[in-house]
């Protein structure tokens, strides 16, 4: 089995740590791994701001560089769902339709390919802390994932996993959204924490770093005791990788 | 009460400051969202009655132009006068005028945005006409001059203390917060004024055209009595609410008390189908149907939007969003709110006009997963957004930078040099150090760019690993 990593903007520049850490656990469970160096943004922000014609040339490029691969993985929902859901959406060139149609079916979010591709759902090692964990948006509603991250956390025996009150609650980022419209994204996002601060986890492990950034950021500034974990680092640290 | 959707930046942030606002509709919105649930998991086939009563009103809407005809006709035969109004200006016109012909001075209402879409009660009062909302809710928030806040709860922003206050300060009666005292009060008013009322003016939640019908649904019998009591009944009807016939009806029935409310069925759902019969010598001796365009053929006509006249004007979206949850109804400036009012106001109003409501979402498709006739609001936000860029509605920075960032995108060696550089930048400064968007780091930390990046990182590992062998 081989995959090629989709590095999204964020895990490139802000969250390396944890697309490393996704990086070791496909080669810990002997997962063959390519590098597309030349790949940028998938046009996700720009997307959601309503720029369509801008980034169909990006969406076009993006397709091209990933036609030859087997399976493509991602350390991020919201991104895999652009090119598997949004890209559908674009008016790319007629002849790039099949091209798109078969990376729609071979993208994946992380857990979602370990669980239902690489069939790998007893992960092991040890994480002896309280998580819970923060369902992001498009993961569960556009691609429909929501027992995979669940069950590779609780296959790491020691683990102490509570469900947060209202896991699926928007935690307010939503990309250019959480400037646009500030004030209600810091309310969405102090709601938010609340739960996860009333759980008494230790982490809030997520698949989208962009939640988690948000959710980590508020935690941090406002001296709350929980720490965002991307679910690849939860599982990297679990088996000292 | 003005209101602007224009300005709902500043609504929104009034109504963040308004605590006892923010309480009241939280309270409200977790209570109706848990006793839909608790209904929900009742049934076992409640996706399919979604996906049944999306195919109903997709199909219904295909054939709209028939069914209004075939509805006309035999709105016609069963003794209902029809009137068609293209626009707002062109219904009020049409009921004052026949207010006038038919010597109308009072008038009850039942609940129906439609007609909050006219401004109908002000442009009445304007003309003379005494305009008395007779669900609770509604007469409510007449009392304070205000909009309905929600859709199916129109004075879910309010209290019981905060209605104790207005029925003692409007009313003159002693203050009292007991729901069922406030209730008693409110009726005592009310059932003078049915009495007296010459027109019931209601809205309508399905209409059937194989038999010229109709019917309007709700809790608090005042609909019975609005549509019954009066000489006359006007029903205002938008255009979508037409079903070929009662075939899909027990499904929407069931759908929409639930996602409202969650009760499994309404308390009332009255069926009008004409004027009194000469031979049972109840209800009203006239009964006017008026149909409203008001830009929904338009939506109509556009194939990628008219999923949104699906809706059925149950709130549970409203209820499940996490921005209405914290601000209410009033903060988005319009008559629909919410996550479906957010699509509708710039389909409604144009573009410029609504040119900021599409943004009023982190698109977390909560409204989606919960709308009982399924519609997929978040991405008809996404065209909706790109329809206001594409009319030059954006603001000119975000438009350049967008620009730029698509022409770097396209060039990898370009883009890594200048995606690496915020990484080195932030370097150079203190740690939390706020980057130039000063409403998100108020009170959130600023991530750290990772100035090595992971394509660097990946390279050293790889390395590594071949070493090692
Ligand atoms: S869009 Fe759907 S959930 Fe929202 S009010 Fe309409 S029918 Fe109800």
């Amino acid at each position: 089995m081989r995959v090629a990593l989709f590095i999204p903007c964020l895990s490139e520049h802000m969250f390396a740590d944890s697309a490393m850490s996704m990086v070791k656990i496909l080669d810990h469970l002997g997962i063959a791994i390519d590098y597309v160096e030349d790949q940028t943004c998938c046009g996700q922000p720009a997307f959601n701001s309503g720029y369509r014609k801008e980034i169909i040339p990006i969406a076009e490029r993006f397709i091209k560089l990933f036609a030859d691969h087997q399976y493509i993985v991602a350390p991020s929902g919201s991104c895999t769902a652009m090119v598997r859901v949004f890209y559908k959406e674009l008016d790319i060139a007629a002849e790039l339709k099949p091209a798109l149609e078969s990376l729609s079916r071979k993208i994946f979010e992380f857990s979602e390919f370990l669980v239902d591709v690489a069939g790998k759902t007893d992960i092991g090692g040890s994480f002896p802390h309280r998580v819970t964990y923060h369902d992001s948006c498009h993961l569960l509603r556009e691609l429909g994932v929501k027992e995979q991250p669940r069950r590779l956390i609780r296959s790491i025996p020691d683990i102490d996993f509570v469900e947060m009150e209202k896991p699926d609650t928007c935690c307010g980022f939503g990309g250019t959204f959480s400037y646009k419209m500030a004030e209600v994204s810091l309310a969405m996002v102090a709601r938010k924490c609340g739960y996860i601060e009333a759980s008494g986890a230790e982490y809030v492990v997520g698949a989208d770093s962009s939640c988690l950034m948000n959710i980590e950021g508020y935690l941090r500034k406002n001296n709350m005791r929980a720490r965002a974990l991307h679910i690849a680092d939860l599982l990297a640290k679990s088996l000292n990788l | 009460m003005n209101l602007s959707p224009g300005n709902t930046k500043s609504y929104l942030h009034a109504a963040l400051q308004n605590e006892r606002l923010r309480v009241a509709v939280d309270k409200a919105t977790q209570t109706a969202l848990k006793k839909r649930q608790d209904k929900v998991d009742q049934i076992p086939v409640w996706e399919e009655m979604r996906w049944q009563a999306h195919a109903a009103k997709r199909d219904a809407l295909e054939h709209l132009a028939e069914n209004l005809e075939t509805f006309e006709k035999n709105c016609q035969t069963n003794g209902i006068i029809v009137h068609w109004a293209r626009d707002g200006e062109e219904a009020r016109q049409i009921i004052l005028r026949l207010m006038l012909e038919k010597n109308v001075k009072q008038v009850v209402k039942s609940k129906s945005l439609t007609t909050e879409e006219l401004h109908l009660n002000h442009f009445l009062q304007d003309n003379g006409i005494e305009t008395l909302e007779t669900d609770l809710g509604e007469y409510i928030v007449q009392l304070l001059d205000q909009i309905p806040s929600h859709l199916t709860a129109p004075a879910l922003h309010l209290t019981r203390v905060d209605v104790g206050k207005i029925f003692h300060e409007k009313l003159g009666v002693p203050y009292t917060e007991d729901p069922h005292e406030l209730l008693q009060i409110a009726r005592a008013r009310l059932r003078q004024k049915f009495l007296a009322a010459e027109m019931g003016i209601s809205g309508v939640n399905f209409a059937f055209a194989d038999s010229g019908s109709f019917c309007v649904v709700e809790n608090e019998a005042n609909a019975f009595l609005t549509v019954s009591l009066p000489r006359i009944h006007l029903a205002v009807m938008g255009l979508e609410k037409l079903l070929p016939d009662q075939s899909g009806l027990g499904t929407f029935l069931k759908l929409l008390p639930i996602s409202a409310t969650g009760q499994k069925a309404s308390s009332y759902v009255n069926f009008i189908g004409g004027p009194r019969r000469q031979r049972c010598g109840e209800g009203p001796e006239e009964v006017h149907v008026l149909i409203l365009d008001n830009g929904r053929s338009r939506i109509l006509a556009d194939s990628q939007l008219r999923e949104t006249l699906f809706c059925i004007r149950c709130g549970a979206c409203l209820n499940v969003c996490p921005i209405y949850q914290q601000v209410g109804g009033h903060a988005y400036g319009w008559v629909y709110m919410g996550p479906i009012g957010i699509t509708l106001i710039p389909q409604y109003l144009g573009s410029l006009e609504g040119r900021y409501a599409p943004f009023v979402s982190s698109l977390c498709g909560a409204c989606h997963e919960i709308c009982p006739v399924h519609i997929n609001i978040p991405h008809h936000l996404l065209k909706l957004r790109h329809r206001i860029v594409d009319a030059g509605l954006s603001m000119k920075v975000e438009k350049w930078g967008i620009r730029g960032w698509a022409f770097l995108a396209k060039r990898p060696r370009l883009y890594r040099f200048v995606t690496w550089f915020p990484g080195k930048f932030q370097q150079l400064l203190p740690k939390e150090t706020a980057f130039p968007a000063p409403g998100y780091f108020k009170k959130r930390a600023l991530g750290r760019f990772d100035h090595t990046g992971f394509r660097n990182r990946y390279r050293t590992w790889r390395k590594k690993i071949i070493s090692k062998g």
